[in-house]
Order: C-alpha cells, then sequence, then structure tokens
C-alpha cells in the first residue's frame, strides 16, 4: 500500500510515477511530484519508482475560472 | 461585422436623437487612484448630480463593488423590487483599475438588484468603460430611476459634458449598437479606441437572466468588441430602465493617469509578471492561445465537466469542443487583451463566423471567446457536442444581452424535465426540449429576443420555473429542488461539485449565489486532498472568498494572480495562494493609494465589504442558514442512473467513509444511505464555515465582528438586531 495525496492505493510490483499518473488518469499537463518528500523532475516521471509503503503527493496547480 | 453601417445611416440616427438634459462639469483630476467624485443621474427626472467621495467611503468599501454597494444599500430599502425606479445600477473600477503597467487592471464592477434573486448582486466585466470613466473624473456612475422612452447617456470626459440623449432609432442588440455609436460618437478612425460602450439586448427586456456588454475597441480587426457582466440579470435591470446604451469617451489614456503615488514600482511589478506570462503561459495555462476554454478537456478527464444538467462529468465526445477544436476557430497571434497592458491576453475571439440561423443569418460577425463557461453551459450541460453550434449561441447570446451560464444551466433544467415528463410539447409550444436538441435549444434563444412563446417562462431562470410547474402543473417540488441547479434564485455556474465537498461551500455559501468567482477549491479538494478536515475546507472558505473579494474593489482581474504562477511557486509553503503574487497586490495597492496596507490587511479590507454585502442580503429579506442550501444534485446523485454512474465510487465511500456494507442493499437504500451522509457533511461544513466567518449558527455577523471590522454603522446594527 502506498498514500498518494494522503489517501491509500494499492502498491504493485514496478511501479513508477508515469505508470502511477497513467492510472489515476490525472492529465494535467503540469503537475507537482513528490515521493518522500523528494521533488521528482516531469522527465524523470518514467524511471522514478515507487515503493511500496512510499509517500507520493501530485499536486494539480490549477486555479480554475 | 457584415451589417454595413453607412453615413447615411448615421446621419439619421443623429437626427432623430433630442437631448433631453445636458449638463457641463470639470473633470476631476486623479490623485492616488480616485477622482473623488461619483456621478449620480437619475433617469425618471434627469437629474445629473455630482457627489463627493468621503475618506470614510474610501477607508471602508475602497472602491469597485465596495462602493457599488455602498451607494445601492443607500438606494433601497427592504422592500424595493428590481423593477422599481429606486432600484440603481452602479458600474465602478476601483482605485488601481485603469493602470497600464500590470496585467488585468481594466475591470469595471457592476451592482444592482437582481431579477432572479431579488438580492443584491455584483459582476465582474472587462472592456475599456470603467477605466475611462474614471479618467473623466468619475469613481463610479450610478444609474437610478427609470425613462420614459428610450434614452442614451454620454459622458465625454474631455469635453466635459453629460448628456441624457432620447435614442429612438438606434437598435437594441448589441453587436449592431455598439458599431452605431462608436461610428457616431467617434471623429475618426482614430478616435474609436477612445470609446466605450455599455449596453445589453432584445432577449435581455423579455427574460430575467440579461446581461451587459461592455465594449473595446480592437484597432486590428477594426471593430468594437464586448466582455460580458453576465450574472444576477442586471441587463435586464438596464432595460427596464429604458436605457439602451452609455456610452463614454476619453481620449488621452496614459500610464500615469491614476496619478500614483509610485510609477516606478508599479513599472517594476508588471515588468516581472510581464516575464512570467512570457515564459510560462505556453507550459501552464495557454491563455494566450485558447483562454480559458483549455479548461473543457481538463473538466472531462477530471469527471468534472457538467453534462445533461449537471447528472454527469464526463462525456465521450468531448474532444468535439475541446481547447484543441476551439484553437483552429479563434484568431491567433493577436493581442487579445481586454485593457491594455494586459499580457495575459486571454479575450479570444472568432472572426467572420457566418451565422446559420435567426434574423442575422447570412452575417459574418466576430464572437467573443468562447469562454470554458459557454461551453460547458450551451454546450456539454445540454448534451450537445457541436463547436458550431455553441459559438452560433455564444454570439446570440452576447447580441441579445442574455447571460450564457444561466441560460445553459436553465435550458439543462428545463430538457431534464421534459425527459423526465414534466413538460411536454404542448406547454413548450411544440419545442422538444430532449438532451442533444440543438435546434430546439436555438430556437428558444431566438424566442427570448422575440419576446414569444416558451421563452416568456424559461427566461425566469431555474426557480421561478421550478415555483411555476409545481403550482400550474402539479410537478413534484421535491424533486424539481433536487434537479434545479440554483441557489439563492441564480443558476450554477459550470462545474460538477459532488465530489468536493468545499466546493459545493464554495457556491452555495456565497453572497451573490453560486458564481465559482468566490472560491474554486475543487482540485485543491477532490485531487490535490490539501484540505481534508473541515477546519481545512473553512479556512479556505474564508480565505479564498475575502481575497477574491479584493480584486473586486480594486478594478482588478482575477487570471494574472493564479492563471499564471512564478516558477518556483511550487516550493512556496502555500502555493494555491501564489504567495508572490498577492504580495504583488499589496505592493500595487500600496504603491498607488500611498496606503501601507500588509497581506494582512488586504484580507481585512475585503471582510469588511464582504460582511456588509452579507448584511446587505440580511436587510433584503435573505442572507441566512436557510439561504445556503444547495440543491441536492450538487451535493450527490439524485437519479438512479446518476447512481449508477459513479456505482464503484459511491459503494467504496459506503464501506470505507459511512461504514455501511453496500452489499445486498438496493440502489434506492444506498442512495438513501450516501444522501443522509452527504447531507450531514454539508451541514458540519457550514457550521465551521460560519465559525471561521464570525457568524452565528444562523449565518448571521455577530456584533463583535463587525465591530471589529468597523463596520458597525446604526444603520447596519439595526439590521443585525433583528437577526441576533
Ligand atoms: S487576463 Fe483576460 S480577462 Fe483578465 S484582464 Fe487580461 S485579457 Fe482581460
Amino acid at each position: 500500500m502506498i498514500k498518494v495525496n494522503n489517501r491509500p492505493i494499492e502498491w504493485q510490483e514496478g511501479m513508477t510515477i508515469k505508470k502511477l499518473i497513467n492510472s489515476l488518469k490525472y492529465s494535467y499537463p503540469v503537475l507537482i511530484v513528490t515521493i518522500n518528500g523528494e521533488h521528482i523532475p516531469r522527465e524523470k516521471y518514467e524511471e522514478a519508482a515507487v515503493a511500496d509503503g512510499d509517500d507520493v503527493k501530485i499536486i494539480h496547480p490549477i486555479a480554475g475560472g | 461585422m457584415s451589417c454595413v453601417l453607412t453615413a447615411e445611416k448615421v446621419q439619421k440616427l443623429k437626427a432623430a436623437r433630442k437631448v433631453l438634459k445636458e449638463i457641463k462639469y470639470e473633470p476631476a483630476k486623479l490623485e492616488k487612484g480616485y477622482a473623488n467624485k461619483t456621478l449620480y443621474i437619475n433617469l425618471s427626472d434627469n437629474s445629473i448630480v455630482s457627489k463627493d467621495v468621503t475618506e470614510k467611503m474610501k477607508d471602508v468599501f475602497i472602491g469597485g463593488k465596495g462602493f457599488g454597494l455602498w451607494y445601492l444599500w443607500n438606494a433601497v430599502a427592504p422592500s424595493t423590487k428590481w423593477n422599481d425606479p429606486e432600484n440603481e445600477i452602479v458600474i465602478s473600477p476601483g482605485p488601481v483599475g485603469g493602470i497600464t503597467q500590470y496585467p488585468g487592471a481594466g475591470k469595471s464592477l457592476v451592482v444592482s438588484l437582481s431579477p432572479t434573486t431579488g438580492s443584491v448582486v455584483d459582476s465582474n466585466v472587462g472592456g475599456h468603460f470603467g477605466p475611462l470613466l474614471k479618467f473623466s473624473g468619475w469613481d463610479a456612475l450610478e444609474i437610478q430611476g427609470k425613462a420614459d422612452q428610450e434614452v442614451i447617456v454620454f459622458i465625454d470626459g474631455n469635453k466635459g459634458t453629460i448628456s441624457i440623449e432620447e435614442a429612438p432609432l438606434e437598435a437594441v442588440d448589441t453587436h449592431l449598437i455598439i458599431e452605431e455609436l462608436t461610428e457616431m460618437y467617434a471623429e475618426s478612425e482614430e478616435d474609436k479606441r477612445n470609446i466605450s460602450v455599455v449596453s445589453s439586448g432584445t432577449a435581455a427586456q423579455n427574460s430575467l437572466i440579461g446581461l451587459l456588454n461592455f465594449s473595446f475597441y480592437d484597432k486590428r480587426r477594426k471593430s468594437p468588441r464586448v466582455k460580458q457582466a453576465g450574472r444576477g440579470g442586471i441587463g435586464t435591470v438596464f432595460r427596464d430602465k429604458n436605457i439602451k446604451a452609455v456610452v463614454v469617451k476619453f481620449n488621452g489614456v496614459k500610464g500615469d493617469l491614476n496619478n500614483p503615488v509610485d510609477l516606478k514600482k508599479i513599472q517594476e511589478l508588471g515588468i516581472k509578471l510581464h516575464k512570467e506570462i512570457h515564459d510560462f503561459d505556453a507550459i501552464q495555462t495557454q491563455k494566450r492561445e485558447v483562454g480559458t476554454a483549455n479548461l473543457v478537456e481538463i473538466m472531462n478527464d477530471y469527471d468534472l465537466l457538467p453534462v445533461n444538467n449537471f447528472k454527469y462529468g464526463y462525456h465521450p465526445e468531448t474532444w468535439k469542443i475541446d481547447s484543441k477544436q476551439i484553437k483552429k476557430k479563434v484568431t491567433q497571434n493577436m493581442p487579445d487583451g481586454c485593457w491594455y497592458g494586459c499580457s495575459m491576453a486571454c479575450a479570444k475571439a472568432v472572426d467572420g463566423f457566418e451565422l446559420k440561423t435567426g434574423p442575422y443569418k447570412g452575417h459574418k460577425v466576430l464572437i467573443d471567446g468562447p469562454e470554458y463557461e459557454t461551453v460547458a453551459a450551451v454546450g456539454s450541460n445540454l448534451g450537445i457536442f457541436d463547436l458550431e453550434h455553441i459559438l452560433e449561441c455564444n454570439f446570440y447570446c452576447d447580441t441579445y444581452g442574455v447571460d450564457t451560464i444561466s441560460l445553459g444551466t436553465t435550458t439543462a433544467f428545463l430538457m431534464e424535465c421534459y425527459e423526465s415528463n414534466i413538460l411536454n410539447k404542448e406547454i413548450t409550444g411544440g419545442l422538444e426540449l430532449t438532451f442533444g436538441n440543438k435546434d430546439a435549444a436555438m430556437e428558444l434563444l431566438h424566442q427570448m429576443s422575440r419576446g414569444e412563446g416558451f421563452s416568456k417562462i424559461a427566461g425566469q431562470g431555474v426557480r421561478k420555473i421550478k415555483e411555476l410547474l409545481v403550482k400550474e402543473y402539479g410537478a413534484d417540488s421535491h424533486f424539481l429542488n433536487d434537479i434545479g441547479m440554483e441557489n439563492k434564485g441564480m443558476e450554477y455556474s459550470q462545474y460538477i461539485s459532488k465530489e468536493s465537498l468545499a466546493q459545493q461551500g464554495g457556491y452555495a455559501m456565497t453572497n451573490k449565489g453560486p458564481q465559482h468567482d468566490e472560491a474554486w477549491l475543487i482540485f485543491m479538494d477532490m485531487v490535490n486532498n490539501q484540505i481534508p478536515s473541515f477546519e481545512d475546507k473553512a479556512e479556505a472558505l474564508h480565505y479564498f472568498p475575502m481575497f477574491r473579494t479584493w480584486f473586486g474593489l480594486m478594478g482588478l482581474c482575477k487570471l494574472p494572480w493564479n492563471d499564471i504562477e512564478p516558477a518556483d511557486n511550487r516550493q512556496t509553503s502555500e502555493p494555491a495562494k501564489v504567495p508572490e503574487h498577492v504580495q504583488n497586490y499589496v505592493e500595487l495597492f500600496n504603491s498607488v493609494t500611498g496606503k501601507t496596507i500588509d497581506k494582512k490587511e488586504l484580507i481585512v479590507q475585503s471582510e469588511r465589504v464582504y460582511n456588509f454585502q452579507r448584511i446587505f442580503n440580511i436587510k433584503m429579506g435573505f442572507g441566512q442558514s436557510l439561504h445556503d442550501n444547495p440543491p441536492y444534485r450538487s451535493v450527490g446523485p439524485v437519479t438512479v442512473e446518476e447512481y449508477l454512474s459513479r456505482q464503484d465510487r459511491y459503494d467504496q465511500q459506503m464501506k470505507e467513509l459511512i461504514g455501511v456494507d453496500p452489499e445486498g442493499k438496493t440502489i434506492e437504500e444506498k442512495m438513501q444511505i450516501t444522501r443522509k451522509y452527504r447531507e450531514d457533511q454539508y451541514d458540519e461544513l457550514r457550521q465551521t464555515v460560519y465559525k471561521r466567518r464570525g457568524w452565528t449558527e444562523n449565518g448571521i455577523p455577530t456584533l463583535e465582528h463587525i465591530k471589529n471590522l468597523g463596520i458597525d454603522f446604526p444603520e447596519v446594527v439595526e439590521v443585525l438586531k433583528k437577526h441576533l
């Protein structure tokens, strides 16, 4: 189990930030991602591995109308 | 535009004019953002009066919406109705309004009593009117009374004249009258940019959801264009007063006309923001390319785009109306700012659009927008995924003077009523108002312009239609209250709030009604989960409405605050507030006015006006807890099909949040359990928010709170005491 934005999500073998974002259908082009508080730049999403128990934050800096 | 306005026609229009009253005045020189004078016009007796702005007014009400509320408060009694001559339309730009160095500083705030809510309403609009009014020597324009024939008010800020003129021949529809008046009052092509026209349209006079258009002249397109004060039906008040247009003319806009105390600082702040927009807009919100339309696909992806009267948040055909398609229609590489110096330039336009229906069929016209709200309101929320239809509807709403949001939400409600057999062809006069029927939706709009048929009912807005359907046709009031997306008599703007408790409050715990300009918290709450507790949500429902109110006091646009962010914003402790931009605003205000506020005092400035508006609502018989009740459609699933569309989510929530096993329960039982839980959550949030805002359990500001804010005037205390 991992946490994404403080909500529990089932962890899966081989999980990366990219896969996680896809499975959550987060299509917003600008995201602020951290794993255990460490910032993950966009170009690292594919290789950034998510381990079981990690605390992931995927923040959408969207302000709306 | 295709209607060719000949010199002969202009002569004819001019010749038919009769000046009913004209006065001369000495235009005030601006000092620290203020002219220190406001203009009062009464159309019943044609009186024109200059009023002084007191220091106290500036300290407490600041300007913009604050001035509007204060003047209207003094003009109306609790018994005053929207169509009484005592009702006013007040237009005011605010002290920062009109600066050209910092993006987004050309807004006008309009305040009036609303035909649909019965209470005070405010609307924020671009275009050049507010700044030109101020440069003509007026911090606000207050219009009271009713003319007994069609009139135009004309303010010439260079000559120092104000006239009320009988205007029998001018068109009423906006795209025609703005062209006529720009042509008539300008002395040359170059002079056209010095003119701004406020107008409405034919449907505004036949419905309660009329809007005001504020024009500005687009030099490149050689055409006047418009921005809209859409919410609350102020266009209907305008037409009820027999006003065809209010025109201001001022030649000589310069960057220092506000006479600010520190122009250099303002320039520095502006340069910094221009650079951010230049560097980041393309990778952040793309306002320069598509305006607000990129929200269409984002909302669809996150299940937040209203479809079929807010039942669903997603539709597979949304790609047909998303920003990629819109981008192909709107003209690119144009400086599309709605006031000088706005490099955010989100005011997109479609050029040369050939109309396919209605009285202007075959005309090639310029269409402003389309904004996200319009695409959702007259598109997805009606089950219509046809961009050509949306553009046509956008044009006609603007020129007829009808708010796209209210029209869309009302039509969506009517379509659901039709599909639920509450309405039928007999009642609608043959209109088959099913979801997706674009011809019927368009015909309803044209009827509104002509004042005919079923539009006479449709144009009343959701609240009044509900009452009528119950009274005349025996409809189930419980069901209508659940699906009728209005609160306080105003129709909801276009976001699905079912999965965001904070946004449910952000809609229904507002001063004027469910417009998202007070708080837009869906992503912070639903996706980012940054405000999980009731206290967190209440804090957001305190801070953001107060902060956003401030734009309306200043004459500022909200977009350059958080639709562009500095590179390091995400590293700050509160990125949602965009702290660097908040500091910009503090410095901007101080640099214009010479005052020394900080970010805390900024919030207090808004809190004064926000609480005053709440008390104004109370004075008019509203503004209490029961008026903050949302329709259940904005909180949870009303119908079985709605529950089924998100069954997995609702079942999971039942298990995890409510602690009830959904296994073996019927859909109806599950819907009941969900409803009870969600309504209880909303009630708990409401109490937490009231407490945070310094209000009683019934939503009334306490005497102690208004004393702390310094708005405990005797007349305010008198209103409150009846309720405490
Ligand atoms: S951001 Fe858009 S709406 Fe706001 S002032 Fe600029 S052009 Fe006008």
